[in-house]
């Protein structure tokens, strides 16, 4: 079975959404519940750090798809940091990288946040 | 756990219940084979994304998430190439009406899917699709 997990904290006023293990078909659900919850409580400043993704399909990718224009009309956004490269590479073959801030670490996507502010 | 068929030298055939819950145990088969197959990671990695869109697309599209089916995977090694053939039973796919999304209209539209096949032709050197009576194949090719 794939393992997923998803660990938050908050780091002022950004919400930092760690993710863990495979993102896939199966684990996708559980990233798409911390998402609306976050949209039904007005934290829409989020940054996920994959540091510790280790695979990702495009049905995990459909998940920040189907979120991130709701998140960006509500004024905030899904910023990307640490990815491992064989899952950026995935990241990059749907074009993300071109609609999408993907950061190397997590303290340049929060100083995006600080900088748009 | 999935039901090994037939297990010779060059070929491996297993069944898989037709569920989300058993892709980890795809992806853990289909690894294994390129791996002893003398595959590079990346290319492990290739193989690994193109069957696991192939069967996800399985589930969702032709069994409609009824996980009382099964997807039965092939592998053989041939020529120095590793070939992958996934099969169904369930809806056929007209892979001619098949068009890549433009990523920034599914955002607009907050649609997330369609993008398997692109990505099981960008990985794969090779990709067909058959169907034979019920029996519905996909088959990929990935050179060594």
């Amino acid at each position: 079975m794939s393992t997923f997990e998803i660990q938050k904290r908050t780091l002022s006023q950004v919400t930092v959404i760690e993710i863990f293990g495979e993102l896939d078909a199966h684990t996708a659900p559980k990233l798409e519940e911390e998402f609306q919850q976050l949209i039904r409580q007005k934290n829409v400043q989020i940054i996920v750090n994959g540091s510790g993704l280790e695979y990702i399909s495009s049905a995990g990718l459909g998940v920040f798809m189907a979120y991130i224009e709701d998140i960006r009309s509500h004024g905030g956004d899904i910023k990307i940091s640490n990815l491992k490269p064989k899952v950026y590479n995935v990241f990059d073959l749907l074009g993300f990288p071109t609609l999408y801030d993907i950061l190397d670490t997590e303290n340049d996507a929060l100083e995006q946040f600080q900088d748009n502010t | 756990m999935p039901t090994k068929i037939v297990t010779t030298l060059t070929e491996h055939t297993s069944r898989f219940r037709a569920s989300t819950d058993a892709l980890g145990e795809i992806r853990k088969f289909v690894s294994g084979q390129a791996r002893q197959y003398g595959f590079g990671e990346e290319d492990i990695d290739d193989i690994r994304l193109a069957v696991d869109e192939a069967c996800t697309n399985i589930i969702k599209h032709a069994y409609e998430w009824r996980d009382d089916k099964y997807i039965y995977i092939r592998i053989a090694m041939h020529n120095n190439e590793m070939l992958v053939s996934i099969y169904d039973n369930g809806k056929s796919f007209d892979a001619g009406r098949y068009s890549v999304p433009a990523l920034q209209d599914q955002l607009d539209q907050k649609k997330r899917g369609g993008y398997g096949i692109y990505l099981i032709r960008k990985l794969m050197d090779k990709v067909e699709y058959r169907k034979q009576r019920s029996r519905n194949e996909i088959r990929m090719t990935k050179k060594r």
